[in-house]
């Protein structure tokens, strides 16, 4: 058994503590919008949080999630509130197949909750482990630095439903 | 209950109809109830129960909705939910075809739902492929939402007992031409799907002026489900009990299990069963390789009692085959003359002016799809019926497959297959072979059981159906205008008709038909030949295909001309190109020629290659990207044009070459697709391509070594990265031609504007791709 919080609810998986964290969230847990890519850590389809990091589950065992907090792209809103990442995913039109997506969000969710204002560089450094083979990365830069711009303005205000998610996470 | 079929279904379909299938997302509490898991999860549960309605929708069932035919049906709250029946891997179909159909229904597309289509041949063809769901099935679709809109009409105008020329349906209503009354599509609804269905032929199509959805960038269908994780991918379904597979399958085409060992493999917790897939024989169609399949109750597992499986093989002929040597040998091949294709005046008794006469031979390696969610599929075999998901691109055909792998009658069955589609992560067309549908299918039979089938990226990457390993011969003589007037190309690869036929040596007429006997160059006389081949690995249609090696050869030979007659690459594509005019390769010595599947007639021109339309792309994009600009040493733009799938592509692409090291810095493509459907979908395809096409051109290659492919996952066959991508534009040109394609005709020029850009860049011509392998 493995125990973790995920998504803020604690869970506990019966699963091998070698498996890696991706099946266990998505054959265990049953939460399938973290997606499988590689196997390898090389394409960043399976980036969930653990304690607010971005990771790459399918190479992180689910013993290394023990005591920890997860978030997977299910935890990143609720439906009445989106994250900023996602709106400006919306709104830029980001996604063209979209099954690379919720590892890119959740990489570039990371980034902009220890960077509210992101060169280009520092989001090439931060994405470049997230392969879209679609070809989305000009919208995806876009969108980053229109959330990170959101999460800018919320963070003057201290009331956003971003921190608020942050912290409903992490707590 | 209604009777609002389409006029042109036979009694097989109505049946399917009767019997379709429908996929609900169960509730949270009946979740738990079947699986007793926590969390929220996910799962879609089969509902095979014979239904009357006419249905054929994979959505949560709506009771309320009347059906105007199988792709419209309207709620009484006016919201209104539009089949598309073309199949989603990231194109943006699943908003263009309903796009369509709301625009002739004269829908508020705000109160317009796509859902994507189960197989059923009530829709028409679904294949996906080719870059077809716009341009050969734009008037079909069409007519689709003039059916629906017309029954609106005659129900509001039976309503206000006036003729059918006194009302019109416009912004989800239908208004009273007289009274200036209106009444609402809700309000409509039920009147209208108890009239009969009018024959879509005879229905009045909007004029283009009118169109008011289709050209505006609407709101994307199903892009907050993607973003909110409740877009369901093949990977993604959970049934109860379901056994996850995976499959240990022989590494050379044609390769056999000789024994196996699953002693240890049955040991690994959560294995479940291991079962050996039967043997397939030649052609090798797009059947399952066969091999052993490890069957867990989890991926992990499964992918662990694999690992621990001893299989011995009985490799067969194609262990031979090494891509080295077999591109050395197409070299050589294309090197003498060969079969013609096209014959344009006389070559063959020219005797070529060395001086003048420029001469190379082009090659491409094999590639593979690499879309990022690998192939899966889901099958539940019971009492001789089947519930199939799968994300692919060719649901009727994987239908079918499985109807004769389950033993049915491919007719008079139709019903005992539920042939249910998801959306693909990605696809370029590796998902249009159902083999690892089959899989599912063949596994699940012989268990029992709801199977999932899952690929591991090196499954995926090789057990591919590859793009064709490449070699294209180029010769042409300058004259003194700065053009040719003798010119021979030569291509060999081995034909994806040998998929299909073990005899299959020579490239079809289909294939030659993709830039390569079509050139339409003011040149008197032309030789087009093709050499035969053998073939030793599953190669298959790779986004735009033959048009990939055709347009990287002929993109950077007229860049060699343009070099060797001191003018610029536009100025050379100008001469070579002529006067404007219509050109028809079938009138211009190649009959065979396949205009993409157009049927193309004297009173229909619009799919003629038009040379006006290739030198706007060429102008348009040299202009954009200003690339006659002065540039710093080692930097260098470099363009290209072509056509396919009845569009016209100009790219340019600046680099700076530092080494062997090739920085992109700039890139531009300028499209030429006719009636545009949805703006900002053109640019995201122009995107992708630009960006696939960086990867595929400068480092990416699929290898072959004793029969095996040599690659394994993306550290050996690489795809670009955000760092790697350099700002790009994209350049719609305002047209109103029919519709071309969009998905595939962007990538085949981005290519030769690479290695062009190098070229320019540091005089080193790259004739052999990837540019890695060559610098």
């Amino acid at each position: 058994m493995i125990k973790m919080s995920l998504n803020g609810k604690q869970v506990e998986l019966d699963v091998d503590s070698s498996m890696p964290l991706l099946y266990a969230i998505r054959d265990i847990a049953q939460l399938t919008g973290t997606k499988f890519g590689c196997g390898l850590g090389l394409c960043g389809a399976c980036t969930v949080h653990l304690d607010g990091q971005a990771v790459r589950s399918c190479v992180t065992t689910a013993a290394a999630a023990e005591g920890k907090s997860i978030t997977t792209v299910e935890g990143l809103s609720n439906d009445e509130q989106l994250h900023p990442v996602q709106k400006a995913w919306i709104a830029n039109k980001v996604p063209q197949c979209g099954y690379c997506q919720s590892g890119q969000m959740m990489s570039a969710a990371a980034l902009i909750a220890s960077n509210t204002a992101p060169t280009d560089s520092e989001i090439d450094t931060a994405m470049q482990g997230n392969i879209c083979r679609c070809g989305t990365y000009p919208r995806i830069k876009k969108a980053i630095k229109e959330a990170a711009k959101e999460a800018r303005a919320d963070s003057l205000t201290s009331a956003s439903a971003y921190s608020e998610q942050e912290s409903q996470v992490s707590s | 209950m209604n009777n609002t079929i389409l006029t042109t279904k036979t009694e097989t379909e109505l049946a399917v109809d009767r019997q379709s299938s429908t996929v609900r997302k169960v509730s949270r509490r009946e979740f738990f109830a079947i699986t007793g898991a926590t969390g929220a999860g996910l799962l879609l549960t089969a509902n095979t129960t014979a239904n009357t309605t006419d249905k054929p929708t994979n959505a949560a069932t709506e009771i309320d909705a009347a059906h105007l035919n199988v792709f419209v049906s309207i709620a009484p709250s006016g919201e209104v939910k539009i089949v598309c029946h073309r199949m989603e891997m990231g194109q943006g179909i699943l908003t263009s075809t309903p796009q369509i159909i709301a625009d002739e229904l004269g829908a508020d597309w705000s109160k317009v739902t796509a859902v994507l289509g189960e197989a059923n041949s009530a829709y028409g063809r679904q294949g996906t492929g080719g870059s077809a769901s716009i341009r050969l099935h734009f008037d079909h679709t069409r007519r689709m939402g003039a059916v629906a809109r017309t029954m609106l009409e005659q129900a509001a105008a039976q309503k206000w007992a006036v003729e059918l020329t006194d009302v019109k349906a416009e912004n989800h209503t239908v208004r009273n031409m007289i009274t200036g009354e209106a009444l609402g599509f809700g309000e409509l609804a039920e009147a209208a799907a108890i009239l009969p269905v009018p024959d879509k032929t005879n229905v009045s199509l909007k004029k283009t002026d009118d169109f008011s959805i289709i050209g505006k960038d609407v709101a994307l269908q199903g892009v907050k489900d993607i973003v909110t994780a409740k877009a369901i991918y093949a990977h993604d379904i959970q049934l109860p009990g379901m056994l996850i597979a995976s499959i240990e399958r022989p590494p050379v085409v044609g390769g056999r299990v000789k024994s196996y060992d699953a002693s240890e493999a049955k040991k690994v917790a959560g294995v479940v069963d291991v079962i050996r897939l039967k043997d397939r024989s030649y052609p090798v169609q797009v059947q399952p390789k066969s091999g052993v399949a490890v069957l867990a109750t989890n991926t992990w597992a499964a992918q662990e009692g694999r690992k621990k499986l001893k299989v011995e093989w009985d490799l067969g002929a194609n262990q031979t085959h090494n891509s080295d040597e077999y591109k050395k040998e197409l070299k050589r091949k294309v090197s003498s003359p060969a079969k013609k294709i096209r014959s344009v005046g006389q070559v063959d008794s020219h005797k070529f002016n060395q001086r003048n006469t420029l001469e190379a031979v082009y090659t491409m390696p094999y590639h593979h799809h690499m879309s990022m969610e690998t192939p899966s599929a889901t099958a539940l075999v019971k009492n001789g019926e089947a519930d199939i998901w799968s994300g692919t691109q060719s649901p009727q055909w994987g239908k079918s497959l499985a109807l004769q792998e389950l033993g049915l009658d491919p007719e008079k069955d139709q019903a005992k297959v539920r042939f249910n589609t998801t959306l693909m992560g990605g696809a370029f067309g590796r998902k249009s072979k159902n083999d690892y549908t089959l899989e599912a299918v063949e596994l699940s039979k012989a268990t029992g059981k709801p199977v999932k089938v899952v690929w591991t990226r090196e499954d995926d990457v090789k057990h591919g159906f590859y793009h064709s390993i490449a070699a294209n011969y180029m010769k042409a003589e300058l004259n003194d205008k700065n053009s040719c007037d003798y010119w021979v190309q030569r291509v060999a690869a081995p034909p994806i008709a040998w998929i299909f036929n073990n005899d299959s040596t020579y490239l079809e007429n289909s294939d030659l038909s993709l830039g390569f006997a079509d050139v339409p160059f003011a040149v008197q006389n032309m030789s087009f030949e093709n050499q035969e081949v053998s073939t030793h690995v599953r190669t298959g249609w790779v986004r735009a295909v033959g048009n990939l090696n055709n347009q990287f050869a002929l993109g950077s030979f007229v860049d060699e001309l343009a070099d060797k007659a001191g003018i610029s690459t536009i100025e050379m594509w100008m001469n070579l190109l002529g006067e404007d005019r219509q050109f028809n390769p079938r009138e211009q010595g190649f009959e065979g020629y396949t205009h993409y599947g157009q049927t193309v007639d004297k009173d229909n021109t619009d799919y003629v290659l038009e040379i006006a339309r290739f030198k706007r792309v060429l102008n348009r994009v040299a202009e954009e990207a200003n690339i006659s600009q002065e540039l710093p040493a080692g930097e260098g733009w470099g363009i290209s044009v072509g056509y396919s799938f009845n569009s016209y592509v100009a790219a340019a692409t600046k680099v700076r070459v530092t080494g062997s090291q090739v920085t992109p810095l700039e890139m531009h493509t300028a499209i030429d697709c006719g009636l545009v459907i949805t703006p900002d979908r053109v640019r995201s395809q122009m995107e992708g391509a630009m960006i696939m096409g960086l990867s595929m051109t400068l480092e990416s290659e699929i290898t072959v070594k004793d029969g095996a492919i040599v690659q394994n996952n993306f550290y050996d066959y690489p795809s670009s990265r955000m760092n790697q991508v350099p700002p790009m534009f994209v350049h719609i040109i305002d047209s109103d031609y029919a519709p071309g394609g969009v998905g595939e005709p962007g990538l085949p020029p981005i290519l030769p504007s690479i290695t062009n850009a190098v070229f320019h860049a540091i005089g080193k011509r790259v004739r052999d791709l990837p540019v890695s392998q060559s610098l």
